[in-house]
This record gives C-alpha cells, structure tokens and sequence, in this order.
C-alpha cells in the first residue's frame, strides 16, 4: 500500500540546509493500522506532508497504491490526494460556514462525480452524524466536528486515511470516541490508517507503532490492539 | 468542477461577508449607472437634433457664399461675401445640367421690429421667389403666397410663420391685415401652417416676402444681396448628384476652375445631420468615458476586496488543495466570485441607471428646460453588462491566481 524507501527531505532556509527526513525505510500493507510517533522536530509531520503527497521528498522512493509519486506535479498530486488520501486534521479543517453535509461532498465535486449528496448522507451516517447533517461546522461539537472530518476523508474510498493528531483538539471522552470510531474503521472494513500522535494512549489504539527521533526510524514494532 | 458547483460556492463566499460585499458591488453599481445614464443623455440629445435637423427636409442644399479668394487678397467669413447672385438661380433653374435639382430659390435676409396696432415682435424677414414653399416644404394654413406678378411688380405683401401670427394677432385673423417692418406697411396675404420644431432655428418664427421687395424697401444701402440659395434635390437619395451638379454649373458661372477656390459653399440637411451626429457621438463617447473612469475605480475595489478575502482564506485554500482541488479549481472559485459581485453590481446597475433616465423627463426642473429625454439604448445595456463582467475578470485574476498557488502545506498553517 505505501512503501517508502530511502527517503530524505532537506529544508533549505537561506544558505542553512535543515535535514527533516534521513532516509527512512518504511512499508505499510493493506488494513494495518500504524502509529507513528516521536516529539516535535522528530520529522513526523515532514513524513505525514510527503505520504499525504501535499510535498514531495528530496530523494528516494514513494509508492502508493502502486503508483511512484515522487516525480508528479502540482495538479497530478492534487488528484492523488482525492482519490487516494482521506486527510483527519487535528483542528478539523472543516470548511466554514458551510454545512456538513456540502464539507463531506466537497471531495466528491472535485473528484467531479456524481451521486454526491447520497453518498455524502451515507459518509455522514457511516460517522453517526445522520442527523447533523445540515448543522455548520460552529453548530456542532467537536468531536461530532472530527467525525464529519472523518466522513470526508471516506467519501471518496481513499486507499488510506491519514489522520495527523486526530485528537489533539479534543477532551479525553471525544478523544476515546473518535479513536474507537477509527479502530472500528479499521477492523470491520478494513482500511488503511496511518495515525501521527506524541500521546502513548492514543497510539495504543493502532496495531503498529513506528518511532522516529532526528528523522530516523528508531521503532518499529507490532503492538497487542 | 462543474459551473454550477463554482457558482454555488461563490455565492457561498459572498454571503458570509453581506456588507463586504455589498459594498463592493455598489461600486460597481454606481460606475454602471453612471454610464448608462450619461450615454442615455447623448443619445437622447443625438435624436433630439436629428429630430429637429429631419424636419427641415431631407433633400435640401444649401449654398453659402464663402470666402472670395484673390480678390484683393482679403479673406471675409464665412457666408458674409456676395458672390451669389440671381443669374446662378437662374443658371441652377435652367435645367440643362442638372436633372437631380428640381428648383432653386434665391434667400435674402433682413432683421427688424415688426409691429401690428400696439404689438411688437421680432422676426427675421426672408425675401425670396414663389417657390419657396415647394422648396422649404411649407404650407399654407390661410390665404395664400405670393405671385410672379407681386414679385415683378414689387408689391408690399407678406406671408407670416405661426410664431409671428401668435405673437402680433393672437387669435385675431391676420390675413388682410397691414403690419410694418423696420416702420414699412405690408399687407399680409398668408399664413403659414407650424412646422414645428422648437430650440435653435424655429421655422415657425419666420416672415416671407418677394426677393424685389425686400430688396427695394428693407435692406436699404446693402443693395441685391442673395445671401444663401436654397435648393432642393429631387429626393433625398439623390442629394449627392445634385449638389455635384449645382457646384459644376456655379463654377462655370463664376468663372473658376479650381473646385478648391471655390467663392461658395454647398451644404445638405445631410451634411448638417452629419456634423451634428458627430458632435453628439463624440459627447456621448465623452461621457461614456468619464463614466467609465468610476467603473475602473470599482473593478479596483473589487480587487482590493478579493485581495482581503483570498488572505482570510488562506487555510481554506489549503484544505480545498488537500482533500484534492487543483490549482485551477482555485482559480476558478475566487475569479467567480470577482465576476458574480462585478456582474451583479452591473445588473443592478444598469436596472438602476434605466429607472433614472425612466423617471428623468417627470423631475420638474429637467421638465421645464430644453434637457434631452434620456434614450437607454440596448446595445448601452449588453454593453455595460459584457464590461462590468469582464471588469470582475480582469481585476479578479490577480487575487484568483496568488489564491491557486498557494502552497497547501503553508496554506493548511496560517493562522
């Protein structure tokens, strides 16, 4: 599904060269679900910008879904992350004063489909936000916010969803909520999750927990769910 | 992206900000209006003079005397030498050469107090032939007009416009009467019906009498001036032929052989109309343009606006990049915003500028005066409405285009 290989990402800032990622080796399969940890300035979030494909690396090799992202352009890159990427952001990232309902079909109208509004009914009841479907993103909570977030990044049937700190907004209650919810996603359909979290508890909820410190892989090991 | 979907979310955008964009509509609406009503305004004083210059008559010349070059080397203004005379009306009327002419009158002009019992009125008074009428395309309401005999024989009579008739009889019936020009008696044997026509040159206020009398009792010292011949052609489509052939017979007459030394003038009611629709083109381009200024003035508006929104947008744009809008599904958003506000802005403006020049002509004071009545013409309307639009295009592609290469990641981090 994703197979990373020797990647590198260096910032330049000025005449600084800043290495984010030193080449790291990584493979997720079908239906896992990983937890990629380490603390701030670890590289986690260089690695979730380039397997979301919304950056590419300085070198090495990105494959996913069988296709090498590496080398694609701007817009080859923007239908690779419709098609393919569902994103779950921290702050939820829900379009403003728009309902959830139209937030879920966004996806869709640009993946230029159809059947939209069913399907995004359907996403939203997937959630269990079958009754909130009309509410704008301030009407609702915030754990109901990062469910219609969630919903979004199903509409389309991504190969993965990729959720960067899915909790990190959250009181303790809605936090277990939405982790059970993506737990549930992962074992009773199936999808490929890729979590990016610093908190132990969070990430006990994955199968997989790789480690990074100073852009390395450091752990890698497979955990009792 | 379909269309509908872009206009969906721009009508979105433009609703969360109400004043904002309402506001910036209203420049817009202000330029369109100013537009369509000031070109209303030139277009309407363009019919009012065509109106007026029409109802002169189509078909008729005239023949000015001009400057008389190398006589003496003094050149006089225009229409003031006297080169015309009464053997090129009677060249111009002898027929051989010109078959599109279907007559020529000699005019000779005179101002003077005109009085009749206790009232008192001025008019100019034309001296001319018995084919006036037929020429000018006068007729008659009463009596009758003058003959060959009054004018071989001099006679003091006089036929008068219903200007005159109003202001020195009232109701009183003039035919019969005896009135007096510059204290000569003349009786008058006629009266005109109106022909209308208000503003400059009133045909109504007008008194005709034989050339020979004019000549013998009225213009005094200045002896037989013929300051304009008046000829008509035979129909308006053949106004051209005609004045051709009347400027070969007066150059033969006069002598010259050089059309540009020419001691004459010709002008058509054509040629009038044509000047006049130029200087109402030009006023109207004119004010269309100092209309438009303030239309440029919105277009930067909107374009300061899009400017703001596009920033306060920004993590917008990054979401809409990450879940998988392309850079020209951006664009598309934001310049469909620019041109719905530009676009509407214009819409209402131009329903806004139509009303005016609707209701103008009932304000009083715009009533009373000679103001042209506003004429809104279609092509003004589609006009106004293509520009407004592409107003919204062209000052919305520059905030479109920063929103469509914003960097999704950076555009996901502003705050």
């Amino acid at each position: 599904m994703i197979t990373l290989e020797r990647v590198t990402k260096v910032y330049r800032m000025g005449k600084l060269e800043v290495p984010a990622l030193q080449g790291i080796d990584l493979h997720v399969g079908h239906g896992e679900f990983v937890a990629i940890m380490g603390a701030s300035g670890s590289g986690k979030s260089t690695l979730m910008n380039i397997v979301g494909c919304l950056d590419v690396p300085t070198s090495g090799r990105y494959l996913l879904d069988g296709t090498d992202v590496a080398n694609l352009n701007d817009d080859q890159l923007a239908r690779i992350r419709n098609r393919k990427i569902g994103f779950v952001f921290q702050s939820f990232n829900l379009i403003p004063r728009t309902s959830a309902l139209h937030n879920v079909e966004m996806p869709l109208i640009y993946a230029g489909e159809g059947g939209r509004a069913e399907r995004a009914r359907e996403a939203l009841g997937a959630v269990g936000l079958a009754d909130r479907v009309h509410h704008q993103p301030t009407e609702l909570s915030g754990g109901q916010q990062q469910r219609a977030a969630i919903a979004r990044a199903l509409v389309t049937n991504p190969a993965i969803l990729l959720a960067d700190e899915p909790t990190g907004n959250l009181d303790s209650a809605s936090s277990v909520e939405i982790m059970r919810l993506l737990s549930t996603l992962n074992v009773e359909q199936g999808r490929t999750i890729v979590l990016i979290t610093h908190e132990q508890d969070i990430a006990r909820f994955a199968r997989r927990v790789v480690e990074l410190r100073d852009g390395r892989v450091v752990r890698d090991e497979q955990t009792a769910a | 992206m379909n269309l509908f979907e872009a206009l969906r979310m721009a009508a979105n955008g433009l609703l969360s900000n109400r004043l904002r964009s309402a506001l910036t509509m209203l420049g817009i609406l202000i330029g369109v209006t100013a537009v369509i009503l000031l070109v209303a305004v030139g277009n309407g004083a363009s019919v009012q003079i065509n109106n007026q210059i029409q109802s002169l008559g189509a078909n008729v010349i005239y023949v000015y005397p001009s400057n008389a070059k190398g006589t003496g080397g003094v050149s006089q203004g225009f229409g003031t030498g006297q080169t015309l005379t009464q053997s090129d009306v009677d060249a111009i009327n002898a027929g051989r050469q010109d078959p599109d002419v279907v007559a020529a009158i000699p005019i000779t002009q005179t101002g003077g107090q005109i009085t009749y019992a206790s009232q008192n009125f001025f008019a100019p008074t034309i001296g001319t032939t018995t084919q006036f009428p037929q020429v000018r395309d006068y007729q008659l309401a009463e009596g009758s007009f003058f003959t060959e005999d009054d004018l071989n024989a001099r006679h003091r009579v006089v036929v008068l416009g219903q200007t005159v008739v109003d202001n020195l009889f009232g109701s009183a019936d003039p035919v019969g009467q005896t009135i007096k020009i510059s204290r000569q008696s003349f009786r008058v044997i006629g009266v005109f019906a109106a022909k209308g026509g208000t503003g400059f040159g009133s045909q109504d206020n007008v008194i005709v009498a034989p050339i020979t009398t004019v000549w013998a009792y009225l213009t005094g010292a200045r002896g037989k001036v013929i300051s304009q011949i008046v000829a008509s052609a035979s129909s308006a489509g053949t106004v051209t032929q005609a004045e051709t052939e009347i400027t070969t017979i007066l150059l033969q007459q006069h002598g010259i052989s050089d059309v540009s030394q020419a001691d004459f003038q010709l002008q058509s009611q054509q040629d009038i109309l044509n000047q006049a629709t130029s200087i109402a083109t030009a006023l109207t381009l004119v004010l269309g343009a100092i209309a438009g200024i303030s239309l440029v003035v919105g277009g930067i508006g909107i374009m300061n606006i899009m400017l703001v929104t596009v920033t306060e947008r920004t993590r917008e744009i990054g979401i809409r990049k990450a879940i998988g809008a392309r850079r020209r599904d951006i664009l598309v958003q934001f310049l469909i915003e620019a041109m719905v506000l530009s676009g509407l802005g214009g819409a209402l403006g131009i329903a806004v500028g139509a009303l005016l020049a609707r209701e103008a002509p009932s304000i009083p004071a715009i009533a009373s005066s000679s103001f042209p009545t506003p004429v809104v013409s279609p092509s003004s309307v589609v006009l106004a409405f293509c520009v407004s639009v592409a107003i919204g295009l062209f000052f919305g592609i520059y905030p479109a285009n920063r929103a469509a290469r914003l960097h999704p990641i950076e555009a996901l981090r502003y705050e």
